[in-house]
């Protein structure tokens, strides 16, 4: 039996039994990472856990998204501006997490700031699909989605701005949830766009998702966006029963550009659900087709500001022009922060700086801000009549490395179904539904309405109940 | 629609400095994504609120009770440009 | 000649004093080495987020209605972006279109005695920055992040003010209603109260402003007065010589006082502002404003009229006990123990002001308990102290925090009213001084006032002139 192949409730179980060790556990990942981690490089780094802990409640290994500050452990959201950066305190997530004995394997690679769809834009280097070296893992959070697919991490966190953890998820074929916003403490998360992000699991089956969900949900005094509301157990929820529950599917999300495999497996899906009993009915979220805009100016507004701070002065990389003879602050900056970013964080800083800057923030950013008013209807609207949503989580499979790195538009409309829940604050699943004829993984993304993560739950369960796609492993 | 200069302002804006073919592919970048942006005038919005938070949450406090801060030592742990105790930048002439 | 009107606007920055940050928990003081006051929020760190501190919002609320402003029933946090190694996230929360306060104003008194209202057009919230310091020997600069996230009321007034006099007047005023308030210690030398001033002048009659210059770096009121007067001589210089004034900030030299322009260091700002997504809103309920107006302490318009009614005091004198807190406290504290006020209001005017200026203190950190100056007044209306004395008795129970009784009994100061005793000193002034006495006899009364200052003198002041008086003229009679 490979342990790092288990999910982490199973493992819990055997730990229970006294049937396995903590440390069987982590030298079985540590074995995985030493034989694939040179093909799928899932880490822009990896720790040195010397002691681990016998009697921990959940002593699984973890990996950790490159943005989520760790003590003393690099974190550099896999960018040279903060190569070497220690922050000297703990994410909120990371608190809990180790009050709960879990083990940190390393940082997960990323896009660089989480500037992208596909993992490439790591200041590291591409992480790869375990399923095919040759694709894309999905981004932002591909180096999570990566170590969970390839089992060299049992679980993993990610974080979701625009579908960072979904759409990954569905590129590895795992489970990849964004929480509510609010309902996970975002302090000690290196933001992106401050009004979307949400850290959330990313496992390999729904039941480790309730499970994770559970060690780092709920009220956090350092968050001011994060919820008061109290947290259910969430793996009440896996009940495997849908009967009778109304499900809504949004009409422009099986458009032009859809894979045809991709709406096979959907539709393939809605006919399982259908079979437990869930009322199916199609709905219009008629603002769906300006998401990506929206996003797109909203997001980079709060990136721009967000990674201004990233100027040489405090901490990470400090450069300093060579050619002249007098540096001044200014120069400290300019330098410092161009050879520090790379050419997606310049394009995104640059784009969220203008529709922020004097004579353009009307036409831009006051309009994001009101689009996103519209979209967010859409769902409340939505939300008055079903009890959840269903959609694919990307329109395609993974593509291959290189393919879209040049062209920004067509990288950015790979997030087309999954921005929406964003924009709007609502939880999102992606569950694997199935494979293309090339064996890559597709992903079904469920919408539910604010802080009902529990209805996600419920469904998602249900499904892979009735499924064995998340059983399959991407390395033998 | 978006011009070298345009380009050059933003970049200073945003602290950045930029070499000449930066510059290049960056208007022609922002070009493209702006066009693509443009679809948004499509919707008649005169009549929406804007949306800055993506749930309305409302006052949110803590008290004024002092929690411990840092040392100094580990303050400084975070740079190698120090000095009496400080951050270290190159000299601001005011 | 043309003749030329002064158009003057303030921005104060005045420190709250809380006692923590206003989006973290470090505490909010001052003096301490650098970077020990700091937390992953206040440091900027990637990742911490702020969260706003209650107390600032009532502190703000407070200094709001003191200043006669309407508070907004809702208000919100903005991030004002620009780079600065001040300023570790390169951004400052503030408030850009939602300020905590707005349209108020606050009275002084001209010169000419009459009340002119200055408008107050806003009072927002933001975070303060860290501080830079410059070694001259040095290549480089130094940040220390101790002063990052202290509570700052940005508090901007319309373009009232006509002279410096008026600018000069009206910080006080700012400062003395800020002080009642207990919201800041108003210190310009700990810099918790700063304050900046745009200056135009305009021909007589016109409407239209003037060009303005921004004025930085005074470091007291007199400065800030200093640098107006020099401005509004430089700006009437410029116009008359036939150029225009332009508009820029321009820089207080203390030692050469002059202002300095510092445009070459300048470029166009765009500060981007944006709502702050790490903060959400917050409600300014009527209730909450109905609350703390009621926990609002007595400001110094209302204290004034009501001490100079209650304890009859002339406007002269009520001004002076009330244009300064902790002074009207103890006058009241007085007030309590005795019942002429009026002579209280004297002492603590005349003897307890000089001395105050003499030793550079504040009446809270004087060696004087309301109790002890009420007793050496006593002792003085009984006639066991001269009033010349009583003085010397003050400056001693200062210098050492004794009372009245046990200073008088040490040094022997008693007043010598014994009756037998001061007609042996009458006698030997009558000898001593024939001619006087015999103008006396001849009825010359002016004549009296001598022997009496002899008789002092000769007893160092401790003889009580009225009695001496009384017996002289009863023995030439």
């Amino acid at each position: 039996m490979q342990l790092n192949t288990l999910v982490a409730h199973e493992i819990i179980d055997l730990l229970k039994a006294g049937k396995t060790s903590a440390k069987d556990v982590y030298d079985s990942v540590i074995d995985q990472i030493k034989n694939n981690e040179k093909q799928i490089h899932a880490y822009a780094s990896i720790f040195n856990n010397t002691e681990i802990e016998a009697d921990a409640s959940t002593p699984i290994p973890i990996a950790i998204k490159d943005n989520i500050c760790i003590t003393d452990k690099e974190t550099t959201c896999s960018s040279k501006i903060l190569e070497g950066f220690k922050p000297p305190y703990d994410a909120t997530v990371i608190k809990k997490l180790r009050d709960s004995g879990s083990i940190f394997v390393g940082h997960a690679n990323m896009d660089e700031f989480a500037f992208g769809s596909s993992t490439e834009t790591s200041h590291y280097g591409p992480t790869r699909n375990p399923w095919n070296t040759d694709c894309v893992v999905g981004g932002s959070s591909g180096g999570s989605t990566a170590a969970v697919a390839a089992d060299e991490a049992i679980w993993a966190l990610g974080s979701d701005t625009g579908g960072s953890i979904r759409q990954p998820a569905s590129f590895c074929g795992v489970v990849g949830l964004k929480p509510t916003y609010g309902r996970v403490s975002r302090y000690g998360l290196i933001a992106f766009a401050s009004s979307l992000d949400q850290i959330g699991p990313i496992t390999k089956n729904v039941t480790d998702s309730a499970m994770l969900l559970n060690i780092i949900a709920g009220h956090d005094e350092n968050d001011s966006t994060s919820t008061k509301l109290p947290v259910p157990d969430y793996t009440k929820s896996l009940t495997g029963d849908v009967k009778g529950l109304k499900i809504g599917i949004p009409k422009e999300y099986f458009i032009e550009g859809l894979d045809d495999e991709v709406k096979a497996a959907v539709l393939e899906s809605i006919e399982i659900l259908k079979k437990r009993g869930a009322i199916f009915k199609e709905i219009s979220l008629p603002h769906t087709e300006y998401a990506v805009a929206t996003y797109y100016i909203v997001a980079t507004a709060e990136a721009s500001s967000n990674l201004a701070r990233f100027d040489g002065v405090q901490y990470g990389l400090r450069c300093i022009p060579t050619k002249k003879r007098k540096t001044s602050i200014i120069d400290l900056y300019e330098e410092t922060r161009n050879v520090g970013f790379g050419k997606e964080a310049k394009r995104r800083i640059m784009l969220g700086t203008y529709s922020l800057s004097s004579g353009y923030y009307d036409d831009y950013y006051l309009r994001g801000l009101k689009v996103r008013t519209l979209i967010k209807n859409d769902f409340d609207r939505a939300f008055k009549e079903f009890d959840a949503i269903i959609t694919p989580t990307s329109p395609t499979t993974a593509f291959k490395i290189g393919e879209r790195l040049e062209n920004p538009i067509s990288m950015y409309l790979s997030d087309v179904f999954t921005i929406s829940a964003n924009l709007s604050g609502i939880p999102a699943i992606s569950v694997p539904c199935g494979f293309s004829k090339n064996n890559l993984p597709i992903g079904l993304q469920v919408m539910a309405k604010p802080f009902d993560e529990e209805m996600l739950f419920r469904i998602s369960h249900t499904f892979e109940q009735n499924t064995d796609w998340h059983k399959r492993r991407a390395i033998k | 629609m978006i011009s070298k200069e345009n380009v050059k302002q933003v970049a200073s804006l945003s602290r950045i400095h930029l070499k000449d073919e930066e510059i290049e592919f960056l208007a022609k970048d922002l070009e493209k994504i702006l066009d693509y942006i443009k679809k948004l005038e499509k919707l008649d919005i005169s009549s929406v609120e804007p949306t800055s938070h993506a749930l309305p949450t409302k006052d949110v406090f803590r008290e004024d009770v002092v929690k411990p801060s840092l040392s100094q030592k580990d303050a400084l742990k975070i740079t190698q440009n120090k000095e009496k105790g400080s951050f270290k930048v190159p000299k601001i002439i005011e | 000649m043309k003749e030329f009107e002064t158009v003057i606007g303030l921005e104060v920055h005045l420190q709250l004093s809380t006692k923590t940050k206003i989006f973290c928990g470090c505490k909010n003081d001052f003096g301490y080495d650098p970077n020990t006051l700091t937390c992953p929020v206040c440091l900027g760190l990637p990742g911490s987020l702020p969260v706003f501190n209650k107390k600032v919002l009532t502190y703000g609320i407070k200094a709001g209605l003191a200043l006669n402003c309407t508070i907004s029933s809702t208000i919100k946090f903005d991030r004002k972006n620009y780079y600065y190694p001040d300023l570790p996230k390169a951004y400052q929360i503030s408030q850009f279109d939602m300020p905590i306060a707005k349209d108020g104003y606050i009275m002084i008194t001209k010169e000419d005695g009459n009340d002119k209202k200055i408008r107050i057009h806003r009072a927002h919230l933001e975070e303060d920055a860290g501080k830079l310091t410059h070694d001259t020997e040095s290549s480089s600069s130094l940040v220390d992040y101790n002063r990052t996230g202290t509570p700052l009321l940005e508090i901007v007034t319309e373009p009232d003010m006509s002279s410096p006099q008026e600018a000069y007047d009206y910080l006080q005023a700012l400062k003395l209603n800020l002080q009642y308030l207990d919201v800041s210690d108003c210190d310009m030398e700990k810099g918790s109260l700063r304050c900046d001033a745009n200056i135009s002048i305009r021909e007589k009659g016109e409407t239209k402003l003037g060009t303005k210059a921004e004025l930085k770096n005074m470091n007291s009121f007199k400065a800030i007065k200093t640098a107006l007067e020099y401005e509004v001589k430089r700006q009437q210089e410029v116009v008359e010589s036939g150029s225009a004034v332009i508009q820029e900030t321009r820089l207080w030299d203390e030692n050469k006082n002059v202002t300095i322009s510092m445009r070459s260091k300048e470029e166009a700002h765009d500060y981007r502002y944006f709502p702050e997504p790490d903060l959400v809103p917050f409600t300014v309920s009527k209730d909450t404003i109905d609350d703390i107006k009621k926990t609002l302490p007595e400001l110094p318009a209302q204290k004034l009229e009501r001490l100079s009614k209650e304890y009859d005091l002339s406007d002269y004198n009520a001004k002076i006990i009330v244009s300064d807190k902790s002074l009207a406290l103890f006058f009241e504290e007085c007030a309590k123990l005795y019942k002429d006020t009026k002579k209280i209001c004297n002492w603590i005017n005349g003897s307890i002001l000089s001395e105050l200026n003499n030793r550079k203190e504040t009446i809270s950190n004087l060696n004087l308990s309301s109790k002890n100056l009420v007793d050496l007044i006593k002792k003085v209306d009984g006639g066991i102290l001269s009033n010349l004395i009583a003085k010397d008795v003050l400056g001693i129970m200062l210098d050492t925090g004794k009372n009245a009784t046990s200073v008088v009994e040490e040094k022997g100061l008693a007043q010598v009213s014994d009756d037998s005793e001061l007609e042996k000193i009458v006698d030997e002034l009558i000898k001593e001084n024939e001619n006087v006495a015999n103008q006396i006899k001849e009825g010359k009364e002016s004549a009296i006032g001598f022997l009496v200052g002899q008789a002092m003198k000769k007893t160092k002041g401790k003889a009580n002139p009225k009695k001496i008086g009384e017996i002289i003229k009863r023995t030439l009679s």
